[in-house]
């Protein structure tokens, strides 16, 4: 069984008849279920609901504090090579792109963990291009050993692996995998995949799967906003979260709103997902799913994420930087442009500030 | 007084240290409650940062319940319940194992498995569990001090929708019974009391309350009054009270 055959279920579904049908009312309704079915999800993503924006926060924030408290996760992100083997539109690491590559080698690593580990906060994303070539599995090892001398708890943002692989990971001391699907919809995501072994679509669904029966105890999964249908993607992002969840009890999962701004490669993007519609989407994702970390990235600019965190935000970077040896001696160009460019103390004192606890670390090394 | 392992405690009320909009607020809290145990996720704890290091706000006169939340079976539990220790924690353990993410309830099983190994360690053990009567008499054989069945789901606020299967616990164990989660108001918390439990650990409720210090006393003084109404036998009284219709007037007893 794969969530392959949950989206099959939509092949023939007509979203914009459905949304027609969308009464104020069914909205009301669903916003204040507790338990929303697929339906109430989706009278949620419906343009119509837009107009309950302000009722679907107060109740996103209210699940929130009740599951989370006054808190927000916090994680840094280090790139650790730009080589990639596919090529994708819309992506700073293209293969296409003729940026300076780097890969960093593991004293680098070292000495690029030491300079974040300053900041305090102790769970760390680490990310590559999807080059299986010049980023092996043995050197995927290497790097979690050496993070997890200085962080608790490590996630992986890498090309998507086997089950077999990914044990390996984990036990090498991976403990989160971020995998977005980019697009639910296969013929925008086989047109904007060109080439590599990006462009098998099933393969890459499948891949929060295979790494739960590996072990990982947090998934963290989205579409990259910009490529599909923006009600669809968030629903079907929402469905693949709720799958995941109802058959893989023990994982922790996440969402992230992704939305595409200027890389490398001028690449126009096909729908444009605005503040408004975020918003709405986040607030969706909360009541569909009241115990998922909404993560929200330093993509967004400051005054927004600091908005976002007053209504279901958990999870926060602070002072990321997305180029290969970004913390130490920047060299090369960004996978994305960062908005949010305060440096870590400067929002952790916003958060407080705010009323909330940073919380620097939530997992022990076990 | 409470007594739990070795140490005796005044206050029945257990609180925690999750969810609070700021760690100053947990010493006012606990000053205000008068709690004297605390629970803390072991996962939280960091000892390399004195600012965010939670054991900083806590004062050393309160017993420390470090609990291993983010267990998924019985050997996570055990690892972390031995991190805990070696980080200066004491012996108390707050055993959570939660084999689901979405609602958190605890796995009753690896929990016993847990129990019987740390007990036999020299820990004094608290276990988390969905309430279940069979699972309290294995818990109590594998050497825990004592029981804590949820009252409902963690953060829920909901009080004790499992309060029958609650009383059935209350009345077979011969180990305290604390209602874990769930509660949400002071008056919910007296009603655990009513019903016999031995004491009641509150977080959700006190750490996201405007005032969480004073949220802490009103649960305090609901517990003493829920308490000496138990011991009052108020309870029974209005359960059996006397008939106006005698049933049994025709035997001229």
């Amino acid at each position: 069984m794969s969530f392959l055959n949950v989206l099959r279920e939509y092949e023939n579904f007509d979203f914009e008849g459905y949304f027609k049908n969308v009464t104020d009312e069914m909205i009301i309704s669903s916003i204040n279920k507790k338990v929303l079915d697929k339906f109430d999800f989706l009278n949620l993503l419906c343009p119509k609901a837009k107009n309950h924006l302000e009722m679907m926060a107060q109740k996103a924030h209210k699940i929130t504090v009740a599951n989370f408290g006054y808190t927000i996760n916090l994680y840094l992100p280090i790139y650790v090579s730009n080589y990639c083997s596919s090529d994708c539109l819309y992506c700073g690491f293209s293969k296409k792109n003729k940026i300076h590559r780097k890969k960093l080698s593991l004293e680098e690593v070292g000495i690029e963990a030491k300079e974040i580990a300053k900041t305090g906060i102790k769970s760390i994303l680490f990310l590559t291009g999807e080059s299986r070539k010049v980023t092996p599995l043995e050197y995927l090892c290497d790097v979690t050993k050496i993070l997890k001398k200085h962080f608790s708890f490590v996630s992986i943002e890498v090309f998507p692996m086997s089950q077999e692989d990914y044990e390996v990971l984990f036990k090498a001391g991976v403990d989160g995998l971020t995998v977005y699907q980019e697009v639910y919809d296969k013929k925008i995501y086989k047109s904007v995949h060109v080439s590599g072994e990006k462009s098998n679509f099933e393969y890459r669904l499948d891949t929060p799967q295979r790494g739960a029966k590996a072990g990982f105890r947090s998934l963290n999964i989205g579409t990259l906003f910009g490529l599909g249908n923006i009600s669809k993607e968030a629903f079907f992002s929402g469905l693949h979260a709720r799958y995941l969840s109802y058959k893989y009890l023990e994982c922790e999962l996440g969402l992230s709103l992704p939305r595409i701004n200027d890389a490398e490669g001028d690449f126009k993007p096909n729908t444009i997902l605005d503040d408004v519609t975020f918003v709405q989407i986040m607030c969706a994702y909360r009541l569909f799913l009241p115990r998922v970390d909404i993560n929200i990235s330093t993509r967004e600019d400051a005054k927004f994420r600091d908005n976002l965190l007053g209504i279901c935000a958990t999870k926060f970077s602070a002072g990321s930087k997305t180029e290969v040896g970004g913390y130490t001696k920047a060299k090369t160009e960004p996978q994305f442009e960062i908005s949010d460019k305060r440096d870590s103390e400067e929002v952790i004192q916003r958060i407080q500030n705010l009323g909330y606890e940073p919380v620097y670390k939530n997992w022990e090394s076990i | 007084m409470l007594k739990i392992g070795d140490k005796e405690f005044s206050s029945r009320l257990l609180s925690g240290t999750g969810k609070f909009r700021d760690k100053n607020d947990i010493k006012k809290m606990l000053e205000k409650s008068g709690s004297q145990i605390i629970t803390i996720a072991l996962r939280r704890v960091n000892l390399e940062n004195p600012q965010d290091n939670v054991l900083n706000y806590i004062p050393k006169h309160i017993t420390l319940l470090p609990n291993t939340s983010g267990a998924r079976n019985a050997d996570e539990a055990v690892r972390i319940a031995n991190i805990a220790r070696e980080a200066g924690c004491g012996d108390f353990i707050k055993i959570e194992v939660i084999h689901d993410a979405k609602y958190l309830m605890p796995d009753n099983e690896e929990t016993i498995k847990a129990t019987r190994i740390l007990a036999k360690d020299g820990f004094t053990v608290l276990p988390y569990i969905m309430p279940d009567i069979v699972t309290c008499k294995k818990l109590e054989d594998a050497g825990a001090s004592v029981v804590m069945p949820l009252g409902s789901p963690i953060g829920s606020n909901a009080g004790l929708q499992t309060k029958s299967i609650l009383e059935m616990i209350i009345e077979n164990s011969n180990i305290p019974v604390i209602i874990d989660a769930g509660i949400g108001l002071p008056s919910q918390a007296a009603s655990a009391m009513e019903i016999g439990a031995d004491a009641v650990l509150i977080n959700t409720a006190i750490a996201t309350a405007s005032n969480p210090a004073l949220a802490g006393e009103a649960f305090s003084w609901a517990i003493k009054a829920g308490r000496i109404a138990y011991l009052s036998k108020l309870q029974e009284q209005s359960q059996y009270a006397n008939a106006s219709s005698p049933l049994t007037g025709f035997l001229n007893l």
